[in-house]
Formats: structure tokens, sequence, C-alpha cells
């Protein structure tokens, strides 16, 4: 008896403590559960349920009758058809010729994940190993498409159109944002006037981006057009050709989205302790040294949290393509978003959710390794 | 002084007796709101809101146009009307797409109301567009306000100058627009195109191929149908004639303007208003959009052609071209095989089944106004209005046109043409099946856009085409389509 009041835990009622006096305390142990309970419930409506329902959307063929919504369940066409189907090369781009060159390139990234695996066993538990299994499958998978796609001479799909946003896009919102919240961060007059300035487009709804940059942008009546005339390139249209469209986005999404890298990395910049530097100049650092040794350890925590952030919300991309091209030419410009919300407009509920699962795989997969492996590991390093 | 008060008051008095006489005798519909969906701009949508505030003051029903982009018409009211939300109440979008609403059991059936009616006059439509644009299954199930042919428009001005005929194929279309390709065409020392299509994705190019392909792929009149084998519904797309049509197709780009690819049909119209493109394919507005003061460059010079046709068509037993003969092509003249294409059949009011009864008849009773030859006769003489004639009234003389201000010549010449188009026994149906949309706004729209863009080859864009035509066939049901299909072209 003794033994089992030992292991009782501790602020348990003993026997004879009036029911209301023990309901008390077991509402204050739970009174955490208690207070994140109604958030809890609002996700799981909100944001889980409707993750979980759409999977049978994603496994049906669904029809609009008199009656409501009726499902014909498919298996996993709707995914098939985007890797082997009717939507192959819309999705993955064309992938057939391989050169010579593209095998080549394939290989190498290959092996060299197949390395990093291989030493990751000694390093990570198996839990681990599952994670970095994952990455590396995605990322081989990845190289093959680019490699047989781009790298060989052949056209992209929706799927390398959607990281072309997201890896080259992200790297330059990065790299001039934070270049700007550095010049805005020195001692330099009208810095105030410059911050406002810097971080209006954020302000604007996307929709007013894509219709102030298509204007903009236009080659007959906009603004550099009598430029455009003056250096030759009058009958140059960005909107026809794959890559200049594709460019086009990326500037007018750049756009936007660099005053929001450059806000937080101004912000981050400005927490940097002075007397580290201070004493780095008293030391006789010149700049460069103590940007690289003082200020960018410093806020590289912040950084790669703010382009995990950035890198997040580009996979959505969807208002730029949709308002200045409407995806096109051909299907050049249109991210895996965009391409979703076209389906669903068409009422394919079934293809448009398969295509909405298989961005939200790669974003968690591309998104989870990011963090993992960049920036628990930067972080790490600037607590030590 | 006195003698003017008791004037004023006596006006007054007139004033408010006459003014609560006419609608306490007209509020046959107060405290009804009829919401109607269609596109955005004034193109179609504006005359629905001028004629609804009228329809008010009369009726006392309240109209709410809502205005969504073209490719979201569709599937908002389909969404709407089949989830049971029910906050549209009339949807105003082309006549073909109903027939998927219909197989749903949304329509509601107008035949009741229409026998009631004594003021629509059904026998003044012509019987195309009452017979295949109103009815679904032999009811009505839509009231038309506009009616619509796809045609080629020419510079007479333009061609005189270079000394050409106007095209009598689309192989004549290339060389005339190549000829006159970089000519100033309207004054202003630039040049100009020689041909303008709208061909931006997701918008309206598909409609545009249709017509090119109709001529080569069509020939035995309009029961045949160019899309499909009509016994098992196989996609009649991966052949010889669709392959030459998209070829075509792309080679107008040479001589159109360099953003052609971008350009909706806002972007074309106000091309050709300006006086910049030598040749066109449009529907029936710029036969009136001309007469507009902003198109005084053209006025009376932007002559139409009923359909421009083929020597060459496709033999369906071998998938191959053979030479247009009586044999081959038994409507063909002079070698040539014409097919004029009903391209989206025209736009067209449907009433939600769902709605509470009141409100349907609100809704049947604006419809009507609309389509009555006192509205519409007028409407469809202005060419902001996006309304085409679809009443013989309207057709049969050129008054009506000329008293709207459009010359004489060019009168004769527009009414010809459309009258042409609806009288050959070879024209063309839009798709008129569940799905059509589907089929040829998704489908058909993207591999076009996709082969335009020289992402695809042309044969992979038609293969591509099949298998999403396949799909979508399986997916409603594969004899249930044949059915739709024999019922769409009258063949059953």
């Amino acid at each position: 008896m003794s033994s089992y009041e030992n292991i009782r835990q501790p602020g348990i009622s003993p026997a004879g403590v009036p029911f209301r006096e023990r309901l008390g305390e077991w509402v204050d142990r739970h009174s955490g559960t208690f207070f994140i309970a109604p958030a809890v419930t609002l996700i799981l409506i909100f944001a889980i349920f409707p993750t979980i329902y759409s999977i049978f959307f994603a496994l049906s063929r669904v029809r609009f009758t008199g009656d409501g919504l009726k499902f014909r369940y498919v298996g996993f066409r709707n995914f098939a058809k985007q890797f082997f189907g009717s939507s192959e090369v819309h999705f993955l781009g064309r992938t057939d010729p391989v050169s010579i060159f593209g095998y080549a390139v394939f290989a190498a990234i290959a092996v060299a994940v197949l390395v990093w695996l291989w030493r990751s066993r000694k390093i990570t538990t198996w839990v681990g190993m599952i994670g970095r299994t994952i990455s590396a499958a995605m990322a081989i998978f990845l190289a093959w498409i680019l490699c047989a796609s781009l790298v060989s001479g052949n056209s992209i799909g929706t799927l390398y159109t959607t990281l072309f946003y997201v890896l080259v896009g992200c790297t330059l919102q990065f790299v001039i944002g934070t270049g700007l919240a550095f010049l805005c961060s020195q001692p330099i007059s009208g810095k105030n006037f410059f911050r406002v300035i810097f971080f209006i487009p954020l302000m604007i709804t996307p929709l007013g981006v894509g219709y102030a940059m298509r204007m903009v942008a236009d080659v007959t009546k906009g603004p550099f057009q009598p430029f455009l005339n003056f250096v030759g390139l009058e009958e140059w249209v960005w909107s026809a050709d794959a890559w200049s469209a594709r460019f086009m986005m990326m500037v007018s999404d750049s756009w936007q989205w660099i005053p929001f890298i450059f806000i937080c990395m101004l912000a981050a910049l400005e927490n940097i302790p002075r007397d580290h530097v201070e004493a780095a100049q008293v030391d006789g650092a010149s700049s460069f040294q103590i940007f690289r040794e003082i200020t960018w350890p410093q806020v590289l925590p912040v950084a790669v949290t703010v382009l995990l952030i950035r890198m997040i919300e580009a996979f959505k991309i969807v208002d730029l393509p949709n308002i200045m091209t409407g995806g096109g030419p051909g299907s050049a410009t249109e991210s895996m978003t965009l391409n979703s919300m076209y389906i669903w407009r068409a009422n394919d509920l079934g293809s448009s959710a398969a295509i909405a699962y298989l961005l939200l795989i790669l974003t968690v997969v591309i998104c989870a390794s990011f963090f993992n492996y960049v920036v628990v590991g930067q972080i790490r390093k600037a607590r030590a | 002084m006195v003698f003017r008060k008791q004037l004023t008051a006596m006006a007054l008095c007139a004033a408010a007796t006459g003014g609560a006489a006419v609608p306490a005798a007209a509020q046959e519909f107060e405290g009804v709101t009829v919401n109607i969906l269609t596109r955005p701009g004034y193109v179609i949508a504006g005359p629905l809101i001028e004629r609804g505030k009228d329809f008010e003051e009369m009726t006392g029903a309240k109209i709410v146009v809502t205005e969504v982009p073209f490719a979201e018409i569709f599937p908002k009211i389909q969404n709407d009307w089949a989830t049971g939300t029910n906050s549209i109440d009339v949807g105003v979008f082309a006549a073909g797409w109903g027939v998927e609403l219909d197989a749903a059991g949304l329509l509601e059936d107008l035949d009741p109301y229409v026998a009631a009616d004594n003021k629509i006059m059904l026998d003044d439509i012509a019987p195309y567009f009452r017979d295949f644009g109103q009815k679904v299954g032999g009811k009505t199930k839509l009231l038309m306000v506009d009616g619509d042919f796809q045609m080629v428009y020419y510079r007479t001005d333009v061609l005189s100058e270079a000394g050409l005929e106007p095209p009598v194929t689309w192989e004549d279309y290339l060389d005339v627009a190549s000829k006159i390709h970089g000519m100033d065409m309207n004054g202003d020392g630039d040049a100009d195109y020689g041909s303008c299509i709208f061909k931006k994705r997701n918008a309206q190019s598909y409609f545009a191929i249709q017509t090119f392909a109709a001529p080569i792929v069509q020939t035995h009149g309009t029961a045949q149908g160019f899309h499909f084998d009509n016994a098992t519904m196989k996609p009649l797309i991966n052949n010889a004639g669709w392959k030459k049509a998209f070829e075509l197709y792309k080679a107008t780009g040479e001589f159109g303007p360099p953003e052609e690819l971008n350009m909706d049909i806002g972007d074309t119209r106000a091309l050709f208003k300006a006086g910049r493109c030598g040749l066109l394919v449009e529907w029936g507005d710029p036969g009136t959009l001309q007469l507009d003061d902003d198109a005084a460059a053209i006025k009376g010079k932007l002559f139409a052609i009923a359909a421009i046709g083929s020597r060459e068509v496709l033999d369906r037993e071998t998938g191959e071209l053979v030479p247009a003969t009586a044999e081959t092509a038994p409507h063909s003249v002079d070698g040539i095989n014409y097919s004029p294409f009903a391209a989206f059949g025209g736009w067209a009011g449907a009433i939600n089944k769902g709605a509470d009864e009141r409100t349907k008849a609100a809704a049947y009773a604006f419809l009507s106004h609309m389509n009555q030859p006192a509205q519409s006769g007028i409407d469809v003489t202005i060419g902001a209005t996006g309304y085409n004639p679809y009443r013989i009234s309207q057709l049969a003389s050129t008054d009506l046109w000329v008293e709207a201000g459009m010359p004489q010549e060019l009168a004769d010449n527009y009414l010809g043409a459309i009258n042409a188009a609806l009288d050959n026994l070879n024209m063309s149906s839009d798709m008129k099946i569940p799905g059509a949309q589907q089929y040829t706004a998704v489908v058909l729209d993207t591999q076009l856009a996709r082969y335009l863009a020289d992402e695809i080859t042309v044969e992979e864009a038609l293969a591509n085409i099949e298998e999403g035509w396949e799909e979508i066939t399986e997916d409603f049901g594969r004899d249930e389509q044949v059915a739709a299909q024999a019922l769409a072209l009258g063949t059953n």
C-alpha cells in the first residue's frame, strides 16, 4: 500500500479530499491542454480536415450533379497522369532525348547525393536516416528531371518553372534584400527615407503588382518602349519567349518580395551589439573582415530562417503569372499552383487536388531538408 | 404670382399622380432580386445592367449583374448550382454549355414560360439559334441574347491598294497576310500587321483554331461534326486535317503583332479599331465596332467573309488529306469545301432550377425582355454590346443597320456574310455535349498554346488532346456522350 502511494504522482489528492477540490486540482494540472484546445480544434477543422478530405478528391474523378458532388474512385490515376500520361510533358517537361552531358551531370549529382547519404549513417539516428533517405530520393529525382530536360536542351515543365521561381528568385531576392538592408544599417544620410521606399512594394496586393508590372513591361505602350526602340529591340517581346517571360515573372515577384527580406535583415543587422564591431575596429579589422567574422555569423540564423519562410511562400506563386501571361507563352510561366488552379477552375477537382498534393510533398521535403541541414546547422553554429 | 403657384401645384399633383400610377400598375416583381453571372466588361454585361435598370422601373425586380473572368463563368455557375449554394439565379454564357448543366438537372425548363409569353416571338429567331442554341433535348432551356459565327474580315482599302483579292482558302489568307504585312494601314507612319488573331492562352484562342479546322475536317453537312467519330466518340483530332489546321494557325503568327501569343480579344480589337490589322478572325462584332467613334480609321472599310474554305479535306477512312471533290466533299463549291463555324453558339441566359419560383419568373421576364425584338433589335446594332444578330427580322433587311449608321454597302456585306453562314448546309456547330468546356477550353486550349509557343510539336499536341479528350469521355461515360452527341448534331 505504501509502495502504491509512493508511485502516485505528486499533487494528486489523497482519498477523502472533496470531489470539487480534486476536480479543481485536475483542471489546474491540465490547464495547458485546455488553453491550447480551442486553437488545436480550429486548426483541425480549418487546416487538417480539408487536407485529409482533399485526399478523397485526389483519388477520385469528381462530377457535379443536381444532387451535389459525385465521386468515382480511380486510385492513383490523377497522380500517374502527371508522370506518365497526358500531363507528363506539362508537369515534368520534355525528358527525351537525354544528352550525354545530361547523363554525365546526373551521374555526378547522384553519386554525390549517395555518398552524402552513406556518410550520414555515422552521424544520425535511424529516424534521421529515414529523413535523409527521403531527401536524397527527392534530390536524385529532381536531378534526373533537370538533366533530362533543361541540361539536355529540352523544355521544362511546371515542376521546374516553380523551382526556378523558388530557387533562383529567392536567391536573387535574398542577395538584393540583404544588400539593401546592410546599406541602410550604415550611418548614411536619408536612410529612413530609403527604408520607407524599399518597404512600399510589400504593401501592394499581388494582383496590383501583376497589373502594374504588365503595364510597365508592355513593349508597345510601356515606359521602356522608347528605350527598346533606341536599342533596336522594337520587335522583341518578352511575353513570346519562354525564358524571358519566366525572367520577367521572377523580376516582378522579386520587386514585391525583396522588401520582406530587407526589413527582416535590417532588424537583424541593427540588433548586432555595437561593442563587438567597435572591438574589432580597435583591433584594426577591415570592414570586409568585420562583416565576414562578426556581422554575418550573427545574422546567419535570421538569414536562413527568412530564406526558409520566403521559399515556402514562393512555392505558392500564382497571382503574377495568372495576371501577366495567363501561364503563357504555352505553359512557360505556369507554376504548379497556377496549374492546379486552372484545372480546378475547369471543375476537374481530382486532378487539381493531385497536383496540390504533389506540390505539398515537394514543398515539405525541400523546406524540411533546408531546415534540417542548413537552418538548424547555422543556429547551432551561432549558439556555439 | 398666385396663378404661377397654382400652376406649380397642379403640375406637382399631376406628376405625383402619374408617377405613382405607372409603377403601381407595373410592380409585378417588387422585392425580387435576380442575380446574374456573366463575363466582365461592358461587352455582354453592359446591356444587361442598363436594361436591368429599365426592367426594375417597369417591374420592380432588381437586376444584379456579377462579372467574372471568362474562364471562370462556367465552373462558378456549375459549382454554385450543383452544390445548392444558389447565389446565382441566371447564368449568361455560351449556349453550348447549357447541355452539361441540363444533364445534371440544373436548368429550369423555359417552355411553360415561353408558352405564356406573347412578346418573345420565337418564330422570328433564326432556326439555328432557336433550335440549337436555345433548346436542349427538345426543350427550351436558354434564351439567346446574341448570335455568333466566326468570320474572317479584311480591309477593303488595304487589299485594294495592294491589288489583292479577298482570301478564299487559308493558304490565300496566309498569302494575302504576307503581302500586306508591314504596310502602313492607318497613316501613322508605322508598319502594321497582316493578320490579327487573339492567341492568348486561357482566353478564346481555341475557337479560332476550330474555325481553321472545320472546312478541312467537316465535309458531309452539319450533322457530321468535326470533333469526334459520332458512333464511338473516339476523338477525330489526331489526323492530317487538324494537323494542317494547327500548322496554318501557327503560320499566321508570322504576319501578326509580336505580342500576339499574349493577346486576348480586347487587345486585338483595340488594334483593328486603330487600323493596324489587314486581316482578322473574329465574331460578328467588327461589323458594328467599326462604326464606333474610336474606329474612324476603319469605318466602312472592314468587310466580312462568311467562311474561308479548303481545297483539301480529311478522308476519315485513311486519316489523310484528299482534294475536295463532289465525292469527298459534297457541299464543296469549285473544289473548295466551306464550313462556317458557329463558334460559341452565341451568348444565352439560363435560369437556375433551384431558385425560388418568383425569382425564376422575374428572371425569365428579364431574359425575355432582353431577347424581344424591341430591345435586341437595337442592341445588336451597337458594336460595344457584343451582341450579334440572331433574329430573322435583324438579318432579313439592312434597314435596321443603315438606320444605326452603317453604310449600305457594308450592311449588305455584313448581313450577307452572316446569312450565307447560316444557310450553309455544311455549317459546323460548336460542341454541345457534357464536358464541352473541358474538351475545348482546357485540353484543346492548353495544347494549342503549348504548340504555338514551340513547347511541343504538332504531333504531340494532337496526341495529348486525343488522350485528354478520351479521359473526359470516359469520365462522362462513352454511351452517354454518344447519345449527347447525336442529340446535339440532330442525328438521333
